[in-house]
């Protein structure tokens, strides 16, 4: 009798998750790669990238594991990864596809300087003459280094007004140019970048953010006492969480803590890009800003924008936003529309606990996960290399090549906007206006459009010049030799001569 | 309106009333004067006008250039999109009657209407053509489009205000008085309506659930 009780018990059991899954099933499940179309709806996508390894310690061969790492820089095949928590500094050398080897591992320096030791390092970078640039955030000061690790120089707390001479220096990225000046974010320093001569002397602030505020907490202000207004929080820039150096040398910075609200009016900007006169750049003629996700809702435990924490730029100008609110990856092109938005969090491969930066090695992407301690290799699938391919021979100005990718694109995601105007601005440079129309038509892109149907409607005068100067003078003659044939009919009629 | 054109009489009436829509929106302080005081419109002409109004509105979203209007087709309901300008000139001219007619307001409740459908004969005659005109321009000249699209609206608005004031015999401080005192009257209505709608849903449930109760005692 139990025997049977249990059976159906377990009969049951099974009928519930039979009926469970098959509900899973019918529910709409997202792609992992998706899109956001003209409409700002959510379209699914093949997946532009894929996971070609997680990188643990251990599996790039380190004896120690990673412990709250804070900073990656790439040049050339070369990776550098800041251990923050351990105090050191991995320098991998990329050897195959998934392959990396430990070229050195370094927690001090040499030369003449007193302190040796590195102490939690959060960023480092390496200029094109393979000098090191070292944010040494424990030791208050951001240190220069040849490649043999010998000390050069280095670069203290800002002398400036603004900046209180007791306080500590805290610098916690950096990029370096060409000509070697440093770019750096420190803590606690909001007025910009602080940008230093290659000399080491500080030279001043570069690219504050605008100053936002709202209009209840300003009238608030104005109506506050003196020490009611110390206690508010006053109108500050907001300060920048990442910055990365493009190869034409302009600054993409990311500052991800902003307003909902100010990200909506487009009061403040998620992602900057910097010109030497620290003016914000970006072109965003998306129809939707750079900021990510569209839709903030609260969901899966994460709610509000998506918080960038780093960026990267490719050579062929698409730039990746680091999510690590949803730990997400959003990729731009240099128009600023969407090219692909990808990841989540969780422990899966290709999902994160806490990213905190982005490089990229040609196509493939590299993510440092702060809390898992592991790197992620993602590669370009063939979906996301052909469109790199169609969007770097629009660039070379193999227009009728980029065409054929573009085509092949559409073939793989027929979703996918970008391959419409590709094509069409592929047609339009080839003069084959109007069949370059109907692709903008398709996806809304009124400004390539009018530049198609100009060329259009220019081809087509010319081409019936004669038929419109024939309908124009027949609109004026033909009432005007009516008029002529009645009057004179009229004449006709009265004249004497014609009476008998 | 069939039976109405079924002589030739009425057919002219009708034609002559409809062709008077064009000297109301030339001149309008005459022409909304005579068009209830001299009997030259007809219900007929009006209901025409309204009809072409909705429908070019209707036709505007698929015809007009997508530089203009991109529609997000999933999200068009077309009898919303009708009520949307039916059902609002609807509880206009109902609480513009309802109030004028308090105050010496001298139209009836028909001639309201007709007077408002009359008045919105440019955006027909303006909008009809500028839908293909639509589609001859690029983003550069979308400014001549977007400055005549403008004038058909202000020049029915203007029309409308002309039109109230004539039909009512009121002065023009009076009649803008009215006019806004008309909108707060709409309000009143859809106020009026949605309690109505609520009050008799949940008598429809009340009863509803009353008849599922006894077939479970049943």
């Amino acid at each position: 009798m139990k025997k049977r009780i249990k059976m159906i018990g377990a009969l049951a059991l099974g009928a519930v998750i039979l009926a469970s899954s098959s509900v899973t099933v019918s529910a709409r499940e997202r792609s992992y790669t998706y899109n956001y179309d003209y409409w700002g709806d959510v379209q699914d996508s093949p997946d532009f990238y894929t996971v070609t390894k997680v990188y643990p310690a251990e599996a790039f061969g380190l004896e120690d594991n990673f412990s709250n790492p804070q900073g990656m820089f790439v040049k050339d095949d070369m990776v550098y990864i800041c251990d923050t928590g351990n105090n050191r500094i991995v320098q991998l050398k990329r050897t195959g596809t998934e392959q990396f080897a430990v070229e050195r591992i370094f927690s001090s320096i040499q030369g003449d300087t007193d302190v040796k030791d590195l102490s939690q390092p959060t960023d480092i970078a390496v200029s094109e003459e393979g000098d090191i640039y070292i944010c040494d955030q424990g030791n208050a000061r951001i240190v220069k280094l040849d490649s043999d690790l010998n000390y050069l120089l280095q670069f203290d707390l800002p002398v400036d007004s603004t900046v209180s001479a007791d306080s500590t220096f805290k610098p916690s990225k950096l990029v370096v140019d060409t000509a070697g000046r440093v770019y750096c974010i420190a803590v606690s320093i909001n007025q910009g970048l602080c940008k230093y001569e290659p000399d080491g002397t500080f030279s001043g602030f570069v690219g504050a953010t605008p100053v936002t505020y709202n209009l209840v907490d300003y009238l608030w202000k104005k109506f506050a006492t003196q020490e009611q207004r110390q206690r508010m929080a006053s109108f500050v820039p907001t300060a920048y969480d990442n910055i990365y150096m493009d190869q034409e040398g302009f600054i993409y910075a990311c500052a991800g803590g902003q307003e909902e609200e100010d990200l909506d009016s487009g009061a403040a900007d998620a992602v900057r890009k910097l010109n030497l006169m620290g003016s914000d750049i970006l072109v965003q003629n998306g129809e939707y800003p750079v900021y990510g996700d569209l839709y903030w809702g609260e969901g899966g435990g994460y709610e509000g924008p998506s918080y960038f924490t780093d960026v990267t730029v490719l050579d062929n100008d698409i730039y990746v936003c680091l999510d690590k609110n949803r730990g997400r990856l959003f990729g731009y092109d240099d128009q600023g529309k969407t090219v692909f938005c990808f990841g989540g969090n969780g422990n899966m491969d290709g999902y994160f606990r806490l990213p905190a930066a982005i490089e990229h090695m040609g196509h493939d992407l590299l993510v440092l996960d702060t809390q898992d301690c592991s790197v992620t290799l993602f590669t370009p699938t063939e979906f996301g290399e052909t469109v790199y391919d169609a969007i770097e021979q629009f660039d070379d100005g193999d227009y009728v090549l980029s065409g054929e990718s573009w085509q092949k694109v559409m073939d793989l995601d027929g979703n996918y906007d970008l391959a419409y105007i590709g094509i069409g601005r592929s047609l339009l440079r080839q003069e084959r206006y109007r069949e370059a129309m109907d692709y903008f038509e398709l996806k809304y892109d009124a400004e390539n459009y009018s530049k198609a149907y100009k060329q259009y409607r220019k081809e087509w005068v010319e081409d019936h010049i004669v038929v419109i100067v024939i309908v124009i003078l027949a609109v004026f003659l033909i009432p005007l030799s009516i008029g002529r044939v009645k009057s004179i009919k009229h004449e006709i009629d009265i004249a004497d001569i014609f009476r008998f | 309106m069939i039976a109405a054109l079924n002589n030739k009489i009425d057919m002219q009436r009708y034609l002559k009333s409809l062709k008077f829509a064009l000297y109301c929106i030339t001149h309008p302080l005459d022409g909304f004067w005579d068009l209830t005081h001299e009997k030259r419109g007809t219900y007929a002409a009006a209901n025409t006008i309204l009809f072409l109004t909705l429908l070019i509105r209707v036709l505007k979203l698929r015809y007009t250039s997508f530089i203009f209007i991109t529609v997000y087709w999933e999200g068009i309901n077309i009898f919303l999109y009708i009520a949307s300008v039916a059902f609002p000139l609807a509880i206009f001219v109902i609480g513009n009657w309802g109030l004028t007619t308090l105050f010496d307001g001298k139209a009836r409740l028909g001639q309201v209407y007709m007077a408002s459908c009359y008045a919105l004969t440019p955006y027909p005659l303006i909008q009809f053509p500028l839908m293909f005109f639509s589609n001859f321009v690029t983003v550069d000249e979308a400014e001549f489009y977007s400055v005549i699209s403008a004038l058909s609206l202000v020049w029915a608005a203007m029309l409308f205000i002309a039109a109230m004031g004539q039909i009512h015999e009121f002065s023009m401080a009076k009649n803008l008085l009215f006019i806004v005192a008309s909108l707060f009257a709409m309000l009143v209505i859809i106020f009026i309506l949605l309690l109505f709608f609520s009050m008799i849903s949940q008598g429809v449930a009340y009863f509803i659930s009353l008849a599922k109760e006894i077939m479970f005692r049943l």
